[in-house]
């Protein structure tokens, strides 16, 4: 049996051994144990250091608001950092390691920053780093200088850069009530809205449900409470219309009652099950939730409060009780409350000597007394702990004469001998969804502590510790009446339930700190000290937001569960304020760390929906390379044995200006314009004159947007008098669509025109070259494709063998081409039979770096060049603006900024020193390796051009047209590309356009 | 967020696209008045409560509502077809220009 492991109790099975490692030392526990619990009945006391002074840090808690004992879980290469050990269930070959120590855990270099104490004081960073620049090492300049070390030293866990496998989901779920919190409170209000016929959903973050139940020792109904706990969850299991999640943190409250919540599904398992992910999120809409999230113990600051062995008193009592751990054997226990008498009791009939209890308040009542008789403790009434003593694990505690009133010490200080002391600074309800939801907390000067006020904008109801109601007896009697109305039944006079528990008054005395010499922390984390708060005071920080962002407490990982009332009371004491005048904070989602893996969920991995085209398989059998634009999956190229990449495009579309080749273009955006008025809407829509377009012809068209900058351009056919089949980028697709029926139903709902996107109805092939038309005339049947039958943008319909295809004669590549529309279910067909008609004549396929080579050649334009901030004039597109008529963008094309000579213009590059260019790279007049300035320009795209035997790119130049002819420069600082090109026109190859006119 | 579209009834706000200001007015496509054309694309009102939208519902059956949402509080207090041919519109209610 581990060393500090009792025999008996807890709710952890103990034949049942698990191994796992930490710092890689293998150690054992039992099924049921967090890697908390396993280490401390290992004996283990140290589990951080302190992010900034590196100090030796315990466990101070057993749950989710734990600030010290953050490690980072290994999974094979992928690491999660900064998960509290307190959540960790362990696992069989769980691996897990402590953080921020160099070199290791327990002789960390930098615990030298303790003795420099003053120098990382409150605002340290501000004060050196952010003011102006004096001297060569102050200021703004010192901090980029010292950034990288001081990064290293005061650092939390570090992130893994393997990628994340782990499957992530995401669920939506809607109930009439939504439970959040399963302890006596939870449990009554889900039992009773279920009973009422209710749609429930409760959620645990711990993986049992029962909360306080399974470690408070009560008996309820005349059962232990943990077996009462129990009971009530099978009845639950037993309705149909509940569901429970445990392990599930609800962690955003949202407007219209909906809640976030993150589900641990898999981490607690050696290896997920098939299928199941790893988080899950779930968005839950609830007519009514149930806030039963219970309420956390505040520490109390006093000096030395952060040594290992010093614990909050109710999670000793949990590890006793939950996990059959003892945190030690001489317990000493400081409080201003009664809750630390029940605590004592619990940890003295688990088996620990209590050593003394060290109450702040001078008379404690006469059932604390008695509890404290039957723990076998002295009471030191009147007395305040002001220092404690040891390394790696506490030794002893000094306590003094203390005076609640005056805040006074006196007499001599008495050292008691003891391994672990238990502190007890009152309860905070943990109002932090209340909050989210709009309610603004409110002092409660009894409880010392926020309690919600009652629901603005949301429906919810609170129950038991939330409330402020500590006991039990509360906690059900809650819990039941906050289920009987949120499930809208009457309330019945339900009968108390039978609860037997140790007494308590809920009021602690509001005692929060005790001043004597040494460091006392209020954000354990952070490592802001008591001092500090009132040093942000002395400097001028009145607001409690100034002082979170000055001193950063309350900004660890733990998000001030611990500190935020201490540190309150701390900076109003300062102020000489009461602590509802100072304010807290408000606070926001999430309640704690929610993996960004379940956020992104089904829109990553393998969850992530693909767009295929209809001739995707059989590019996969013929060796194309796929990319991926947006969902899309393209070829790329169709290399050969042996090919690199630019030796695959550039025999493609070289092959495909010499002979013949085809790529697919299902991928384009293709909406069908319909009705009456389609030919005047488009007319609209587009720059050019769309209503004058002959039925049987296709015509090239661009759009602005309604600032008068490019939108997007494809080609139009008409094809019926009322019927046209628009095409778009493949990237606009979507945007074009909505701009669409944007203006159809808002601006212009008297146009009668229909629109329908039809992207997934259509194949598309187009090929192109020389034998483009042989290969055709050799493959269709009901038409002719010679030039009078299909001239240059002219449309036909006929058949490839036996489906119907439609056959448009326009250009991409630039040479005489035509794309070939068959529907989708027909695609592979028509593309294989388009194939094997051009074998004798020597088609190639070919992929988007081939297609987009030969754009380049040719000077059109995609969006790389209608990137959001170029007009139709700077593209060498105002040939295509229409003056007969108004259309989107017309009335604001003309200002002033949009016509300046010197905006960037399209333009042609050539390199001269036979190097490849760099898309991104900058056009300068003058080269300046060493301090490159005055940017003309950048590439848009780049490639080598086979039909020129250069390496070329597009560009936006300055002025553009009046340089061609013109010598430039390439300056690429971040590649190192340097060198001399010439501006010329962006129609690099058959300027006249001979070749697709034929 | 819980979008009522008149269509499809109540939708969480996944499915919808905002579409921008409803309170908008595009001049007269002839219109040479650049003061005019300039306040449509670009004046903004950015109020701290009812606010005029136009939402899209693009991923259900498409159609463009006109709707009043606190900005505040998200709270939708009346929605309708951006058309307008079809229910009460909330154009001219509280949350736009006077
Ligand atoms: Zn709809």
């Amino acid at each position: 049996m581990s060393p500090r492991r009792i025999e008996t109790g807890g709710r952890i099975d103990r034949l049942r051994t698990i191994r796992f490692t930490f710092d890689g030392t293998p150690y054992t526990g039992h099924a049921g144990d967090t890697l908390a619990s396993a280490l401390l009945a290992n004996g283990v006391t140290l589990f951080g250091r302190s992010f900034k002074y590196h100090r030796p840090r315990g466990l101070l808690s057993a749950g989710v608001e734990e600030p010290n004992a953050l490690v980072t879980v290994l999974r094979g290469e992928v690491r999660e950092p900064n998960i509290a050990a307190t959540m960790v269930e362990i696992y069989d070959g769980l691996v897990a390691v402590s953080q921020n120590r160099f070199p290791s855990l327990a002789w960390d270099v930098n615990a030298i920053n303790q003795l420099g104490g003053k120098l990382l004081s409150a605002g340290f960073y501000y004060k050196t780093f952010m003011g102006p620049v004096f001297g060569p090492l102050k200021g703004t300049r010192f901090w980029m200088f010292c950034e990288h070390f001081i990064r290293r030293a005061a650092g939390l866990g570090k992130a893994g850069i393997a990628a994340d496998t782990s499957r992530y989901e995401r669920m939506n779920a809607f109930c009439d009530v939504l439970v959040v919190g399963s302890g006596p409170a939870g449990l009554s209000a889900a039992k009773t809205a279920a009973d009422q016929g209710a749609r429930v959903i409760l959620a645990e973050l711990d993986p049992r449900f029962g909360g306080s139940a399974n470690w408070s020792g009560e008996t309820i109904d005349g059962a232990p409470a943990a077996d009462w706990a129990a009971r009530t969850v099978s009845q639950l299991e037993g309705h149909d219309t509940v569901r429970l999640l445990p392990r599930t943190t609800v962690w955003g409250y949202y407007d219209g009652n909906t809640l976030a919540a993150l589900e641990r599904v898999t981490d607690h398992k050696e290896v997920p099950g098939k299928g199941e992910p790893r988080h899950r999120y779930w968005a839950i809409r609830a007519k009514t939730v149930v806030l039963a999230t219970g309420s956390f113990e505040r520490p109390l600051v006093f000096p030395g409060n952060d040594r290992p062995g010093v614990m909050l008193a109710h999670a000793a009592e949990r590890y006793a009780n939950d996990y059959g751990v003892l945190p030690g054997d001489r317990i000493a226990l400081f409080t201003n409350n009664d809750s630390a008498y029940r605590s004592a009791l619990a940890l003295k009939k688990a088996g620990a000597a209590i050593v003394a209890i060290v109450d702040v308040r001078p008379e404690p009542s006469s059932e604390m007394r008695s509890l404290a008789t039957e723990a076998e403790a002295e009471i030191l009434s009147g007395h305040a702990v002001v220092a404690t003593e040891g390394g790696k694990a506490l030794s002893g505690l000094k306590v003094q004469r203390f005076d609640m009133n005056s805040g006074l010490l006196s007499g001599d200080a008495r050292s008691i001998h003891a391994d672990c002391l238990l502190m007890s600074g009152g309860w905070s309800p943990t109002i932090h969804l209340a909050s989210q939801a709009g309610a603004r907390a409110e002092w409660n000067p009894a409880r010392q502590a926020f309690l919600p006020p009652k629901p603005t904008q949301q429906r919810w109801i609170g129950a038991g510790a939330f409330n402020g109601s500590f006991s039990t007896v509360e906690a059900i009697t809650e819990g039941r009446g906050a289920g009987l109305s949120s499930a809208g039944g009457a309330s019945a006079p339900a009968a108390l339930p039978d609860v037997e528990a140790a007494p308590g008054d809920p009021n602690p005395a509001p005692v929060f700190e005790i001043k004597a010499k040494g460091k006392s922390f209020v954000d354990f984390q952070h490592d802001v000290t008591a001092e500090d708060v009132r040093l942000a005071h002395r400097e001028g920080f009145v607001s409690v937001e100034h002082l979170k962002r000055y001193t950063t407490l309350g900004m660890a990982t733990d998000q001030g569960k611990n500190s935020n009332v201490p540190g309150l009371a701390i900076m109003a004491e300062a102020l000489g304020k009461p602590i509802p005048e100072v304010g807290t904070t408000r606070f926001r989602p999430p309640y704690s760390a929610v993996s960004i893996g379940s956020l992104a969920a089904e829109r990553f991995g393998d969850l992530k929906p693909e767009r295929l085209t209809p001739m995707h398989d059989w590019h996969l059998a013929n060796g194309a390379t796929m990319y991926s634009a947006g969902l899309w999956f393209r070829p790329m190229i169709y290399g050969l044995a042996g090919e690199t990449i630019e030796q695959a495009y550039v025999r493609e579309a070289k092959a495909t200006r010499e002979s013949a080749g085809i790529v697919d273009v299902s991928t384009l955006g293709k909406i069908a314009v319909q009705g009456p008025d389609a030919a005047e809407f488009l007319d609209r829509v587009y720059t050019n004159m769309f209503s004058t377009l002959a039925v049987g012809k296709a015509r090239y068209g661009l759009m602005l947007r309604e600032d008068g900058l490019a939108f997007d351009d494809g080609t139009t056919w008409r094809l019926g008098e009322q019927d046209f089949l628009m095409t778009t980028t493949t990237a606009n697709a979507g945007k074009v669509m909505q701009h669409l029926e944007y203006f159809l139903d808002v601006i212009w709902p008297e146009l009668k025109v229909h629109v329908t996107s039809v992207t997934d109805e259509w194949a598309g092939a187009a090929i192109g070259g020389p034998k483009a038309r042989a290969i055709l005339a050799a493959c269709v049947t009901g038409t002719a494709v010679d030039n009078t039958t299909l001239p240059f943008m002219g449309i036909v319909h006929g058949q490839i063998a036996g489906v119907p295809v439609m056959i448009c004669r326009l250009s991409f590549s630039g040479e005489m081409a035509f794309e070939v529309y068959s529907g989708a279910g027909y695609g592979t067909h028509v593309w294989e039979a388009l194939i094997e008609a051009g074998k004798p004549f020597g088609l190639v396929t070919y992929g988007l770096e081939a297609l987009g080579t030969m754009r380049i050649e040719k000077g059109h334009v995609t969006g790389a060049e209608i990137d959001g901030r170029t007009t139709a004039r700077d593209l060498h597109l105002d040939w295509m603006l229409s003056k007969k008529k108004p259309f989107i963008g017309s009335a604001m094309m003309d200002r002033e900024g949009l016509i300046a000579p010197d905006r960037l213009q399209l333009v042609g590059l050539v390199s001269l020193d036979n190097l490849p260019l760099n898309g991104g790279a900058h056009i300068v007049a003058e080269l300046d390796e060493t301090n490159p300035h005055d940017s003309l320009g950048h590439i848009t795209a780049c490639c080598y051009s086979p039909a020129l035997g250069k390496h070329i790119a597009l560009a936006l130049v300055e002025g553009g047209k009046a340089r061609h002819g013109t010598r430039a420069f390439v300056s690429d600082p971040l590649r190192k590309r340097f060198g001399p090109v010439e501006i010329v026109s962006n129609h690099f190859y058959d300027p006249d356009g001979s070749r697709m006119h034929g | 967020m819980l979008i009522t579209c008149p269509y499809c009834g109540p939708r969480d706000v996944i499915e919808f696209t905002y579409q921008g200001d409803g309170n908008r007015e595009r001049p007269q496509p002839n219109s040479q008045d650049l003061d005019a054309w300039n306040a449509y694309v670009y004046d903004r009102l950015n109020p701290a409560g009812d606010h005029n939208e136009i939402w899209q519902h693009s991923g259900g059956c498409r159609t463009h509502l006109r709707m009043v949402r606190n900005t505040v509080t998200h709270e939708i207090s009346s929605t309708g077809f951006a058309r307008g041919d079809h229910n009460a519109v909330a154009r001219h209610k509280e949350g736009g220009k006077s």
